[in-house]
């Protein structure tokens, strides 16, 4: 990998880039992690005309190299540190053709720190349409660079764009486009003698942005801060004169390289598109149609698709344990592995679903008219317009909305939208609820229509969606974040949605979670079906003995079966740990067997209903509540006699289960996206503590 | 003094359609993020729209839309 020739893709956003990476590597990429930051390093390979493979790096895109946020910042480091991994050797500037002069600014900036480059002019089509006419030779000729117009989406131009990479030199030969000494006079020379470093361009990148440069040293860094003194830069006012000088440059290459024909200026078809889809009214109607499909295909559809997975893996199972010698082993590679295998793999419909629409939303320009409608009701309780659909997305499955998150480009409404989307009331709290509701809440009308047990549940989603915003607000203002908050963002035509970049985003984002979080939820479900299946030496035996005595012999195999594996959880060190946490949990009026499910369910919520089937030695699932509610309704408490799920208690339980952060995956997602532990491990606390008074309050207000 | 306060109209000031040439900007640090995205000094700006709640606008530049909050466009000094 070290010795390949290494290409960079540079531009702004919405130039083309991403998909001049996927036409020039195909499927033949890779995604990666830089480090520190979440967006993703996308890199692949190309096959040169000159039988060379090269690496091909797709780096963020950026209006400038002085960074907006964390993200960014990636573009700096990888060119102006030459130790990098992804320490280009050749660029391939992507620049719109219809924008030219505001892409040129980067351009210019990159030029400068001096590694041979090359520019593609993308979408020529649409500045053709619009009337321009760009003299491509006159522009290489001023520039001093190769410009090749290309057409990314017709994959137009790569046989060109290939050659021109090959005829590169080493030696870089743009044109110097400004004076940067004269920008910080004496400041650039001095850090260039002090630190070595070859071009003043990148010592004047150093004084701005030191600070942030992970490569520079302390010593370094202290020097460089020494200078400024000595110089008193100012970095704000030495970016506004760059900035300034830089467009001058630009004009004067435009000038006459550039021309736009006056043809008559009719109102362009996206902004028609717009007078409908941001309107007052119109606008919110549709955005909550589509906000209703997207609903519905990843809570109702995604169901086939899950359940046969879930099937397919409770055959593999049974095919297991019958061709499979009996014992430890099978039993960790059946019951442990293969059902956290499956609790992994189960995500998959949902998460491919919910990208498909994220991807087409993007790709077609809607997303971020969507920023610009929300933006205003958003922003007040500390997130962004984008956290819109994460948070929709939560009310099927907090797993792939977290994922989704990664289109918010503002760091904190990023973090802020992660870390309150798994209190939405997700479709695995459901049988929990369908359960315990059923128990206490009569099944009677009010007000002739109305179901009182629907009215019940419709208050828990309600109660989810207050929380999240609470705690969004509170969020808002604890998490301290660098970054200004800037709304400057480019409103991009509308266009149709890139189908096959939609599979290929569906795809990369399947295989991250199965690679990254899969790991995470595996290893914790089999440490919880080691706890639920495993107990104390002896424990065991004595349940196995116990059951064989005579007095056993009368009941029917089955339900002997049955009660041994209650005794046995009982048990187990779940059981145990259940048992040792009951002081904790019974001011929340929840007794040691509700403790033990509590545990078990950490692994989902929804485990939950099984255990508690297994506890009270019935069969049952999420689809066969009866025989587990008629169990639970009969429970008594030994002590007092009195029944153990009073309305208090069901109702306490519910609201923990609405608050805890029940859900390894969620945790192992939280982590991949925020690449610490640190905010996985707030928001397990943070939601645990408001599980914990909620529950609290409850009870003993009902009680 | 008053009647220079009366021609300095800012950008948030603009009703949709209206039309207005960029003279200068009153905050330095938002100023470089502006002129980075194409908001120059001299370049004309035509408001689009506002948002449904009335907050960012929409306005194109030098051919192509942004999006930007009343109080950052309330940095954008008109001529």
């Amino acid at each position: 990998m070290k010795g390949d020739f290494k290409i960079a893709l540079i531009g702004n956003p919405n130039s083309g880039k991403s998909t001049l990476f996927n036409v020039l590597t195909g499927l033949n990429q890779k995604i990666g992690n830089f480090p520190g930051v979440t967006v993703d390093k996308k890199t692949g390979y190309c096959k040169l005309p000159d039988g060379r493979k090269s690496q091909i790096i797709d780096l963020p895109g950026t209006y400038s190299l002085y960074p907006k946020s964390k993200d960014e910042l990636i573009v700096m480091e990888a060119l102006a540190d030459k130790q990098s991994q992804v320490h280009p050797d050749l660029i391939i500037f992507v620049a719109d053709a219809s924008n030219l002069k505001r892409n040129l600014l980067l351009y210019t900036q990159v030029a400068d720190l001096k590694i041979p480059i090359i520019i593609a002019l993308n979408m020529m089509d649409l500045a053709k349409r619009v009337g321009l006419e760009i003299s491509v030779d006159a522009l290489a000729l001023k520039l001093g660079v190769q410009v090749v117009p290309i057409s990314a989406r017709n994959a137009n131009g790569i046989d060109k764009l290939k050659e021109a990479i090959i005829n590169v030199g080493k030696i870089p030969l743009q044109v110097e486009s400004i004076e940067v000494e004269s920008l910080a006079p004496g400041l650039v020379k001095k850090i260039q003698s002090e630190l070595q470093v070859d071009l003043p361009y990148v010592a004047l990148q150093f004084a701005h942005q030191h600070e942030q440069l992970h490569f520079l040293t302390l010593d370094q860094n202290q020097r460089i801060e020494e200078i400024e003194k000595e110089f008193s830069f100012h970095s704000q006012k030495s970016q506004a004169a760059e900035t300034i000088a830089r467009y001058n440059f630009i004009n004067e290459v435009l000038f006459d390289t550039i021309s736009k024909k006056d043809n008559a200026k009719g109102e362009t078809i996206s902004n028609r598109i717009d007078k409908i889809l941001t309107h007052k009214i119109f606008g919110f109607l549709i955005f909550f149609l589509i906000l209703l499909l997207i609903f519905q295909s990843i809570f109702a559809w995604s169901e086939y698709p899950m359940s046969l997975i879930e099937q397919m893996f409770i055959w593999l199972g049974k095919i297991g344990h019958r061709f499979l010698p009996e014992g430890v082993l099978a039993n960790l590679l059946i019951d442990g592995v293969l059902a956290g295998l499956s609790g992994v793999l189960v995500f998959i419909p949902q998460i491919a679903i919910l990208f498909a629409f994220i991807t087409i939303l993007e790709d077609t320009g809607y997303m971020s008219r969507v920023t610009f409608m929300m933006d205003r009701i958003m922003r007040k309780v500390g997130l962004s317009g984008k956290s819109v659909v994460p948070m929709i997305g939560g009310f099927a499955c907090a797993v792939p909305s977290i994922m989704s998150t990664r289109n918010i480009e503002s760091w904190k409404d990023r973090m802020i939208t992660i870390m309150v989307t798994p209190l939405i009331t997700c479709s695995a709290r459901l049988p929990v609820y369908a359960l315990l509701i059923s128990l206490v809440v009569p099944n009677q009308k009010v007000l002739g229509f109305m179901s009182l047990q629907a009215l019940a549940l419709m208050s828990l989603y309600v109660l989810s969606i207050i929380s999240a915003i609470i705690v969004a607000y509170v969020m808002k203002h604890i998490i301290k974040s660098r970054e200004r908050g800037y709304f400057i963002m480019e409103l991009p035509v509308y266009r149709m949605p890139r189908w096959n970049n939609v599979l290929m985003t569906m795809y990369e984002k399947v295989k991250t979670f199965i690679t990254e979080a899969g790991k995470v939820i595996i290893a914790v479900s089999i440490v919880l079906w080691v706890l639920a299946s495993y107990g104390p030496p002896g424990k065991f035996d004595e349940v196995e003995r116990e059951y064989k005595s005579t007095e056993f012999s009368k009941y029917p195999p089955e339900e002997l079966e049955r009660m041994k594996s209650s005794s046995k959880l009982e048990n187990s060190f779940a059981g145990i740990l259940g048992k040792s946490i009951e002081p904790v949990i019974k001011p929340l009026g929840f007794d040691w067997k509700i403790g033990i499910a509590l545990i078990t369910s950490f692994a989902a919520r929804e485990v939950f209903v099984g255990t508690m089937a297994t506890i009270y030695s019935v069969d049952g699932d999420d689809s066969h509540l009866e025989s587990v509610r008629e169990k639970m309704q009969s429970a008594r408490n030994p002590d007092t006699g009195l029944p153990v799920f009073t309305a208090a208690v069901a109702f306490s339980l519910m609201v923990f289960y609405a608050f805890a952060m029940q859900c390894i995956s969620t945790i192992a997602v939280v982590y991949r996206e925020t690449k610490h532990w640190k905010w996985p491990a707030i928001q397990f606390a943070y939601m645990t503590v408001l599980a914990y008074v909620a529950s609290f309050l409850v009870y003993q207000v009902m009680k | 003094m008053f009647d220079q306060q009366l021609r300095a109209m800012k950008l948030s000031q603009l009703e949709p359609g209206q039309t207005g040439v960029i003279k200068e900007f009153t905050d330095l640090e938002m100023s470089v993020k502006l002129m980075e995205m194409g908001c120059l000094p001299g370049e004309s700006i035509v408001v689009e729209r506002f948002a449904p709640f009335g907050d960012p606008m929409a306005i194109t530049v030098s051919g192509y839309q942004l999006s930007l909050r009343k109080l950052e466009a309330s940095t954008i000094i008109l001529q």
